[in-house]
């Protein structure tokens, strides 16, 4: 049935660490692809990350890009991207009602620290310190700069929900149109993490940064000998309409939003928590009303390190059962952490499903920890499957945000 | 520096900070805001370059000094000539 309370996906934009759109990035998880390379920054020296490389100057001019932040390019490259792939004529589109809403890790410890850095160059002389440092660390940049560069006057702002924020961006997009307030939303994640120190010093003076000889072999969740995080950008954006729009407009639908929850662990700053996972897996369910055996692909959060991984398979295993058939990947073991557009980006990694119904792997499992075998745990090949008719994206942050969106394969 | 160098000193800071402008015409004796898009923000980053790289300070009250090419020549020889 058509109604104005279904919300689908139209369009998306995406830059990760393995491509620059659905197709490539899609293709490259299907063939096992890590897109972590070795990098250098201040302080720490030579670190692993996920490295984006798409063309900020294909939407930017250079000034844009000198004035803004990566974030800003990324999020820009993201949501022109997701229009030129939603088929809309953005021209004819009424600005005012059409929503930016980003997802973020964090905002503005990048602009920060490598202000700071430069800054010591003078001596620390305050009439060195930039007047461009209040609008590129401002929370909201990442989505204002969107507005500024395709001249957007909906409304714009970030979430910040740690490493859950990229479904959050989803939800918040979905609710602004139940809402009525927007008639599009560009809903996603980003992250420009790499590009500042903190995050990967933090993680390493914890034992949570990944290391390994191979770049590409650092990131290994599900597996014995994981040792941690692998911090990495990106973004992904999607156009979401309400389900009329969509259709009058005979748009190419991905999926549609037919569940989701946002919950909270109130138990530790940084350890994860099962019990509450698995709550807001079950709100989820829920509220898309279906039950954890109607779910096709379960998209795991798992960040590789040796807690959280553990963590979460309980949860799994709480609410599907240990014998659960469901099948299982995790995509950070191709593209790293990349933080607040992760949780986004696992989810459009896996929407191409819907379609070719196969599952893509996760890489890196060499020897497989006990407390994480699942039957259908997809291990280093992609996986042809009879169905696909539910995905559900597990994301999940410090300070114990949890968040869980469920996809629909699209049918009137 | 010689007034030649110090012009092209100004001229490669402007492209810096608006680096899709073409500044081959640029003329000498009109105001650089009415040839080139270059709004207040930029041109704080002409003062913050010439502070950063050159260690000359220009006050406030003599930001008019540097609105065309040539009184920015004019005016920063004496701070620039033993650069």
């Amino acid at each position: 049935m058509l109604d104005e309370t279904r919300v689908v996906i139209t369009g998306i934009g995406l830059t990760a660490p393995n491509g620059n759109n659905l197709m490539e990035f899609r293709q490259n998880l299907l063939a096992g692809r890590s897109g972590v390379e070795k990098i250098e920054t201040h302080y720490m020296g030579e670190v692993l990350a996920g490295v984006c490389h798409f063309d900020p100057l294909k939407y930017q001019k250079k000034k844009e890009l000198r004035r803004g932040t990566r974030a800003g390019s990324i999020s820009i490259y993201s949501a022109r991207e997701a229009i030129t792939d939603a088929k809309l004529d953005f021209q004819s589109l009424d600005k005012s009602r059409i929503g930016v809403y980003l997802g973020i890790t964090e905002h503005g410890n990048v602009e920060t620290e490598n202000e700071i850095y430069e800054f010591k160059k003078y001596n620390y002389d305050i009439k060195c310190w930039s007047h461009h440092h209040n609008p590129r660390s401002i929370a909201n940049n990442p989505a204002g700069e969107v507005t500024l560069n395709m001249g957007i006057t909906g409304p714009h702002y970030t979430l910040g929900a740690a490493c859950a924020a990229g479904n959050i961006g989803i939800v918040q997009g979905l609710q602004m149109l139940l809402l009525g307030d927007v008639d599009l939303a560009l809903a996603g994640g980003v992250s420009e993490t790499i590009h500042g120190f903190g995050v990967f010093a933090a993680f390493h003076n914890e034992r949570a940064l990944a290391t390994h000889d191979d770049p590409h072999k650092a990131c290994r969740p599900f597996d014995a000998d994981r040792n941690g995080v692998v911090v990495s950008e990106g973004g992904c954006v999607f156009v979401l309409e309400r389900l009329t729009d969509a259709f009058n407009r005979g748009a190419d639908i991905y999926g549609e939003i037919v569940g989701y929850a946002i919950n909270s662990d109130a138990m530790d700053f940084v350890l994860p928590f099962a019990q509450r996972q698995a709550e807001c897996m079950k709100l989820a369910l829920d509220k898309a009303g279906i039950s954890a055996g109607d779910i096709d692909i379960l998209s795991t959060h798992a960040t590789g390190t040796p807690q959280g991984d553990i963590e979460e398979c309980k949860a799994i295993k709480e609410v599907f059962g240990a014998d659960t058939k469901v099948h299982i990947n995790n995509t950070k073991s191709l593209i790293g952490h990349a933080m607040g557009a992760v949780g986004v980006l696992e989810l459009a990694g896996n929407l191409p499903s819907f379609n070719d119904r196969i599952v893509h792997p996760t890489i890196n499992i060499d020897h497989l920890e006990p407390g994480c075998f699942f039957e259908n745990l997809v291990i280093n090949e992609p996986k042809k499957v009879p169905r696909v008719d539910y995905i559900l994206n597990n994301s999940f942050g410090m300070l114990g945000i949890n968040s869980v969106v469920i996809a629909k394969r699209f049918e009137e | 520096m010689t007034r030649e160098e110090i012009q092209s000193t100004i001229l490669d800071v402007i492209a810096g900070i608006v680096p899709d402008e073409d500044l081959s015409n640029l003329k000498g004796d009109v105001r650089i805001r009415d040839q080139i898009e270059l709004d207040s923000m930029d041109f704080l980053d002409i003062i913050m370059e010439l502070r950063k790289r050159y260690g000359v300070e220009v006050p406030e009250e003599d930001y008019m000094e540097l609105s065309t090419l040539d009184g920015s020549v004019v005016y920063l020889e004496p701070l620039m000539k033993d650069s």
